[in-house]
This record gives C-alpha cells, structure tokens and sequence, in this order.
C-alpha cells in the first residue's frame, strides 16, 4: 500500500522545468536580498525584511526541493511543530529579556 | 542453539556470524543495538570511576587526593559530560530502542538500516572527538556556561564538538524510529495495541529529532565565540550571557525527558509481567508520554532563577514547571493500581522496575520542591539539587536500564545469568544508592554548595556518609555487571518465553534469528492481556 503511495507521489516531480524555475526563483530572491541590502536603508527593519526573504527562499526549498508540497498531513506536522518550537525559543527569551528591571542605574 | 518457540531446521541465531566486519559493518538492528549496549556501558563505568574519585576527595574538608581545585573541576565536567551526553542520553533510546522496537512492532529492522549503522559510527566518532580532548579536558561543568566557558584556557572546543557530533547520532536515531513505529508496524499492531516502550521511545524520538538540533547550534555558536571572538554572550560586544542558558536549557530540559522517558517504557513492560495483571491505564500511561515531551519544551527557565531573569518570567515558568508533575504522577499513580492485586514476582528485573517507582518518585518531588520559585533562590547550586538529579537520573533511568539489562538478558543472548548474585547486587545498589544520594538532600538544605573540592567542616560526616555509599553502590555494580558477563559463559540455556510474557518478542526463539520474522506476524490482540490467559 504505501509502495503504491510513493509512485503516486513520484509522477508530481520529474517535471525538471520545475526545478530550473525554483532555482531561477531562488537565484532572483538571492539578487534581491543583496540589492535591499545596499539600496534600501528602512533602519533596523531592514534584517527584518532580510529574514523575510530568507524565509520565502526556505519555504520555496522545503516545498519543492524537498517535496513538502507532494507530502501527507504527518509530515507536514513535522515540518511545522518546529516552526513552533522557534516561535517559543523567541517569544519566551524576548519576554524575559523585556520584562527585566534593571537593578543598577 | 535453538530453545524457543516456532524454532525450524532453518533457523540461525543474529548472533552466530562471527568476525570484525560482520559487526563493524552489520545493518542488524539487534547487532547494532548491542554495539551500542557494549559502548554505553563502557562509558557508563568510566564515568562511574570519576564519581568515586570525585566522593574519595570529599572524604576530608580539605584539598587532599587532588593536587589542585582544577582537577577536581576536571573530575566533574567529566562525569557530568560522560554520564550526560554518552550514556544516558543516546543510552537506553539507542540500545534497548534499537533492539526491541523492530522486535515488538513485528518487523524485520528499523526503517533506515544503513542510517542506523551510520549513527551508531557518527556516535562513535563523537566519544573519539571526546576522547581526544582528555588529555587537556575542560573544567566548565557539563553546562558549558559563558562567560566562564569563553575565557577558561582549557579544552572547550574539543569537548563541544564531540558533544556537536554526537547530537547528529541522536536526531538520526530518532528519526528512524519514528518512520519505523508509522511504517513497519505488523498487520493488526494498532496504535493501541503497541507496547507502551514503543509509546515511550516514540515520544522520546521526537524529542531527540526536535530538540538536539538546538543544543548543536548553541554549542556552534559557543565554539564560534570561543574561536572567532564573535560575541554573542559577551555583554562588552553587544551579546547576552543569560542567551547561552536559554538556549542550552531549551534543549537540556526535554533532554531529561530524552533520558528518563525510555525508563518509564521499560517499567511499563516489566510490571505487567511480574505483577501478571494487564496493564493499568493503558491510554493514560502511553498519552502521557506525549504530554510529557509536548511540556518539556515550556518550562527550561527554571533553571536560571538565580541567572538574573526578570521576575516576571521566573513566576511564569515556575507555574509552568508545576505542570509537569500531572502527567509523571499518572504514569506513577497508574503503575501503582497494576500492582494492586498482582500476583508478583520479584524477578530481579521486578526489584529494579519497584526501585524505580521508589526513587523516582522521591527524585520527582523533590523536583518540585526546585521548580517552586521561593524554594529555589534558597536550594539553587546547592547539593540538594545534585541530590534531586540523581534520584530522577540513576534512581530513574539508571534503575530502569538496570532492570532491563535483566529483564531481556534472555532474549539477547539465549542465556541467562545468576539470579541469586543479580538479587544480592540489586540490594548492594539500592542501599548503596540512597545511602550515596540521601544525605546530600540535607546537606543541600543546609547550604552545602555544588562542585566545590573543599567545604566547611560541619559538612564531614554527610560527606563521609555519601561517600561510604558510594562504594557500596560501585560495588554492586561491579558485581552486576561481572555477574551479567559471566551469564555469557554460562552453559544455561533459559527457556524461550522465561517470563511467560504475551510481547511480541518473546514470541520468538532466543536469540533472534536475523530477519526476526520468518512471516510478518498478525497481531489478533492486546500486548497486555495477562490474567484472561
Ligand atoms: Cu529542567
């Protein structure tokens, strides 16, 4: 049964046009990464709007590159819940740096 | 050779090929599973060593079997580094794990057998790594804490990288026995019907996948501030010093949980049998591994309430920390109504499972004794909590990999060891143990700080007492593991099914043979259905 499953899953990625898209894709997303960097100057936003970036170029590899897109719900749980171990590693070390008082002026 | 159940004319122990490469290179998950037991266990005494010669110092309040503090500090970053990250750690999820769980889902390997072998080698490379570093060790602690980390001239980097390097054997393993458990269980093997060690070494394995992977980048950014002067636990260069401990304990606390979890799956194992009633609570004990490993990940601030963390934060992860006591207590609670009522049988192994609860239990509570904040700005860095981790590491997991080194001793081998001497070492280790670890509980209370060679002298004769328990509980060890290498010898064929257990793998000749399963069992029933039998 899950032999079957995996030829089904085969068809959806032999296009190689694909793949030179998501390269190309990537290529483009790593100019523009480098042009935001010396043209733009929006202050401490800009690492923000580098994370962005590097947050598309990574879904775009984990989607396609490594097949997310053509995975079950399982694997798509596990590809998430540590987005959400991140979330808490941020959130709970921001948290606890913002609420200190300091004791010494 | 042959001494089981559904033996043929065919059948050939996994252990009958001989020679290096048939085990160096073998993608057996028994084979493997042994090679790490063996490796493992070898860590586990030379750890064990440093921490007789760490209490021999403390006989006396002065400096005296050392020659300098530096070696005491040596001695423990030792014991901690070795006990933590090569044996217990990778210990019981990599040896039993890798053994059982083909084994009691009725497969015939893991799903990644050659992602298996390389673990086990990754591993290997990692403890060389390590070993490499002993000849100028470091003296942080297992912690490796900034800024002391940073600027002490011993060998960090060398120590860190092995532990770098062994985090890789830990997210692979893991990985493959999840695949494993969702891929290869038998026909009729439900989600419900799977032992409860596989619950427990499925919860473990997200844990080793999902949280390893964090301690190796906080372990890469220490080698890098160490190496490149970067900065980021440097306060004078922009960083924090409290960052390294958040993200250290943001995999070190679930890490506990990577330790002691496979214990709770080997005590669900060994007590339905001795106590030949089916297991109590069933869901409750299996979910609850679950919501340990999901809790885990919410409350690694404990740890810093005396780092200098707001307020703020350390009352809310105090509350949190409280959280984890629900679900150990109804792994306890429910271990407990199994045995109402049993018809038990102190099998070693039973003597081992029935400590564990024990011990466990005391090292649990007093845990929450230091996840109370109040409690813990008094007892923080005190022998109390050197106490408390005991209880939970050796009178949890260490009891657990005890009683099952002598509850599947059969199966692995197709021999058997002296039960009388196995009894006698058990009792050794037990009185040993709390004789070792229970004065420590008031020396803790009354201020005795941790890692320190010297202390003042109304601290002695708790000192002496431990002290005096630590040889008793090395000399039961000694005396368990000469006793299980001599079963080895021993010309005693046990029975197939000595235990009469209904588990899959004792359904099976003893040794195993290498495929396991001539055909793929159906399973018809529940692993626990003892007393309608
Ligand atoms: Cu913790």
């Amino acid at each position: 049964m899950s032999i079957e499953n995996r030829d089904h899953i085969e068809e959806h990625h032999t296009n190689i046009w694909s793949y030179v898209f998501v390269l190309l894709a990537l290529f483009t997303l790593t100019a523009f990464t480098v042009l935001t960097a010396i043209k733009v100057d929006i202050g401490s936003l800009n690492i923000v709007l580098a994370m962005i970036i590097a947050s598309v170029k990574a879904s775009i590899v984990a989607l396609f590159f490594m097949h997310l897109k053509f995975e079950d719900k399982l694997t798509w749980l596990y590809a998430l819940y540590p987005l959400f171990l991140l979330f808490l590693l941020i959130f709970f070390t921001l948290m606890e740096t913002f609420t200190r008082v300091p004791v010494l002026k | 050779m042959a001494n089981g159940i559904a033996a043929d004319s065919t059948y050939e122990s996994y252990l009958a090929k001989k020679g290096f490469t048939a085990w160096a290179l073998t993608t057996d998950h028994k084979r493997i599973g042994i090679m790490y037991l063996i490796t493992i266990s070898f860590f586990f005494l030379l750890a064990g060593v440093t921490a007789l010669l760490m209490r021999y110092e403390l006989l006396t309040p002065e400096l005296d079997f050392f020659s300098t503090t530096t070696q005491y500090n040596v001695a423990f970053t030792l014991h901690g580094s070795l006990m933590v990250f090569f044996f217990i750690v990778p210990g019981i999820a990599a040896s039993l794990g890798n053994f059982l769980i083909p084994l009691m889902i009725g497969a015939r390997d893991v799903a990644f057998p050659r992602l298996n072998l390389l673990s086990y080698w990754v591993y290997l490379v990692g403890t060389v790594i390590l070993m490499t570093a002993l000849a100028q060790p470091a003296d942080t602690g297992w912690t490796f804490y900034t800024p002391y980390s940073v600027e002490t001239g011993t060998n960090v980097i060398l120590i860190t990288l092995g532990v770098f390097v062994l985090g890789f054997s830990s997210i692979l393993t893991g990985m493959n026995f999840i695949v494993t458990v969702h891929k290869l269980r038998a026909p009729g093997m439900t989600w419900n019907r799977l032992p409860l060690f596989i619950w427990a070494s499925y919860a473990t394995a997200i844990l080793q996948l999902l949280a390893t992977p964090v301690v190796g980048i906080t372990l890469l950014l220490l080698i890098m501030e160490k190496s490149l002067d970067i900065g980021f636990f440097d306060p004078a260069k922009g960083g924090d010093p409290i960052l390294f401990q958040n993200f250290f304990w943001f995999y070190s606390h679930p890490a506990v949980y990577i330790m002691v979890i496979p214990a709770f799956g080997i005590i669900s194992e060994i007590i339905p049998v001795f106590a030949r009633k089916p297991i109590f609570g069933y869901r409750a004990i299996a979910y609850s591994s679950f919501a340990i490993a999901i809790i885990s990940f919410f409350v690694w601030l404990h740890h810093m309430f005396v780092s200098g963390i707001s307020e703020t934060a350390a009352a809310i992860f105090s509350f949190l920390t409280m959280l984890v006591a629900i679900p150990t207590a109804i792994k306890v609670f429910n271990w407990l109504a199994t045995l109402y009522k049993g018809s038990i049988e102190f099998h070693s192994s039973m003597l081992y499972a029935l400590s564990f609860i024990f011990l466990f239990t005391i090292g649990g509570l007093t845990g929450v004794f230091l996840g109370a904040l109040a409690v813990d700005v008094h007892l923080h860095d005190t022998y109390f909590v050197v106490a408390h981790m005991h209880y939970v590491m050796i009178g949890g997991t260490v009891m657990g990999f005890f009683g099952a080194l002598h509850f599947w001793y059969p199966k692995w081998f197709g021999k058997t060891f002296n039960e009388l001497t196995a009894k006698a070492s058990w009792f050794l280790v037990f009185v040993g143990f709390n004789v070792t670890f229970f004065p420590q509980f008031f020396m803790g209370y009354q201020g005795m700080p941790r890692r320190y060679a010297t202390y003042p002298e109304q601290f002695q004769s708790a000192h002496v007492l431990s002290t005096y328990g630590s040889w008793i509980l090395g000399l039961g060890i000694f005396i368990m593991t000469v006793n299980l290498i001599a079963g080895i010898f021993s010309r005693k064929v046990p029975e197939g099914n000595p235990y009469k257990s209904l588990s899959l793998e004792w359904q099976m000749p003893s040794p195993p043979p290498h495929n396991n399963f001539e055909d793929i069992p159906i399973v018809t029933d529940w692993t626990y259905a003892y007393g309608k039998k």
